[in-house]
């Protein structure tokens, strides 16, 4: 799921304090943050979430402030966005079924676009079931808050992302999160819910902000031994981890026992729009109860219909796969090298997060690689782990060997030149 | 067991995490005035959490803001 950066996953409760005295205005609570974003700018220092991206000339390369820039922080793991069946398909849906549906899956928003794309997710996963929702954000809101009700459990990770936090607070169940990839804090969380509730545990396969992946296989052993329902977010891992892409949990061998896999089209798929697929025998009855998935207006017939020209590619993609890993361990070889703290001891997936010593010496290598020519993305607190900084790169099928080495280069002359390495 | 051992022994659980030796009563407040922040608010509640065998689940996590409470609802917790 796409990050934000600038705020917290988990929400925060900004009070709203004396109204007379503020003058009614119920912007007065986010002063704070106006201030502190005022004095960053003041500096001089570039604008790091007010980035323009003035073309895009391909998935790796695009032109911001005028200058060719290595696109490092996009998520475009597989390098869909402009592939040339990807896009005919596009083109082909938009002159048979129009810009778009103007209605809801439940009304007149189901084309058979939507149904293709469904089909295509339960080919790519080998699952019974797929449902479509208009963003990943939306997928993990809407499966949560309508599976976990009142007097439920919801057991998730601590670093989970914001819309699985979302969706735990517009549900109604009991949250109880345990300490990052903590295999006994799990556990001792799950023998203390009270006998006969419900139980749902909520992993990630790969977490976002450091690209370390979960233990599922344990996790899931132990979600089941205690009989919770699981659900994973495989955002981060669709289409290049596990034997035919379908993540983590593929990987480790436990994809059977995962009762909800949610995922996105904002990443290896390359457009926009989120899922979730499962073998449920009741899942079906999802698409009347939950209302992030009625209430809204379909995905357009060219988006759907560029999801399943690419979704039904990346089954095929074992080449894509194999250099983007090789990507992957040059990286985080060259970098390891060159003297920078990486967010994993071992490449473990697409995302390399490099670690800065303060807010401040981020920033500036931030806006150091930028005039190198490169897009990181920069995660300063509190969005992060341990209240830490980090310049976090994901790769994409389409770097070449030659793009990864040059990106090695502009990291060791921004680093020596802001002075993170030696 | 009883509201005053169950204080005493939330008061051996806090003092790592009051760093700045702060006194606490009844009345003293995790974030104004103990500085807790989300990440010191996890590890302080698994703490408890643990020594009890209980859950203090979010939504009643949200309900508490000052010691006094938080000894409430240990003591009601542990049922």
């Amino acid at each position: 799921m796409t990050d934000a950066v600038s705020q917290p996953d988990q929400p925060e409760t900004l009070v709203g304090g004396d109204a007379p005295a503020n003058g009614g205005d119920l912007f007065s609570k986010f002063d704070p943050l106006i201030k502190m974003r005022a004095d960053l700018l003041s500096t001089g220092v570039t604008d790091p979430f007010g980035l323009v991206m003035e073309r895009v000339v391909s998935p790796t390369v695009a032109i911001c402030n005028g200058r060719e820039t290595i696109l490092l922080g996009t998520y475009n793991y597989m390098g869909m966005t402009f592939d040339p069946d990807v896009i005919a398909a596009g083109k082909q849906a938009l002159d048979d079924f129009g810009s778009g549906t103007t209605g809801s899956r439940v009304l007149n928003g189901t084309y058979a676009g939507h149904k293709a794309v469904e089909e295509a997710l339960c080919d790519f996963y080998d699952m019974k079931h797929a449902m479509v929702f208009s963003t990943g954000y939306q997928a993990n809101l809407g499966i949560i808050s309508t599976i976990a009700g009142k007097g439920d459990y919801i057991v998730l990770d601590i670093d989970s992302h914001a819309s699985i936090w979302d969706g735990c607070k517009m549900g109604d169940a009991e949250v109880v999160p345990f300490k990052h990839n903590d295999i006994e804090a799990m556990e001792k969380r799950l023998k203390r819910i009270p006998e006969g509730a419900g139980k749902l545990v909520v992993l990630e396969g790969v977490y976002s902000m450091l690209g370390d992946i979960a233990p599922l296989k344990e996790m899931i052993a132990v979600a089941k031994k205690h009989g919770a329902m699981v659900l994973v977010d495989e955002a981060h891992s669709m289409g290049f981890i596990g034997p035919n892409g379908r993540g983590v949990a593929e990987e480790q061998g436990c994809l059977e026992d995962v009762d909800f896999v949610i995922g996105t089209f904002s990443k290896s798929v390359g457009t926009v729009g989120g899922f979730c697929v499962s073998n449920h025998p009741k899942f079906e009855i999802m698409r009347l109860v939950c209302r992030p998935y009625v209430f809204t207006a379909s995905l357009p017939p060219s988006v759907v219909a560029t999801a399943t020209t690419s979704i039904r590619k990346l089954m095929t993609a074992a080449d894509k796969r194999a250099h983007l890993w090789e990507s992957s361990r040059t990286l985080h070889k060259g970098l390891t090298d060159a003297g920078f703290q990486l967010g994993t001891t071992e490449p473990q997936s697409a995302i390399i997060s490099v670690i800065m010593p303060d807010l401040e010496r981020g920033a500036m290598m931030w806006e150091a690689l930028l005039r190198e020519g490169l897009y990181v993305n920069l995660a300063r607190p509190p969005a992060t782990p341990a209240n830490m900084t980090l310049l976090r790169c994901s790769l994409c099928a389409e770097h070449t060997a030659q793009q990864v080495q040059q990106i090695i280069g502009m990291f060791t002359r921004a680093g020596q030149a802001v002075g993170i390495i030696g | 067991m009883d509201r005053a051992e169950t204080s005493a022994r939330i008061a051996g659980l806090i003092e790592p995490f009051n760093k700045k030796g702060i006194e606490v009563t009844d009345a003293t407040r995790f974030t104004d005035d103990l500085e807790f922040d989300s990440l010191t608010v996890m590890d302080f509640v698994a703490a408890i959490e643990d020594e009890f065998d209980i859950i203090i689940s979010m939504n009643q996590q949200a309900e508490i803001e000052t010691y006094g409470q938080l000894v409430d609802a240990v003591v009601r917790l542990q049922g």
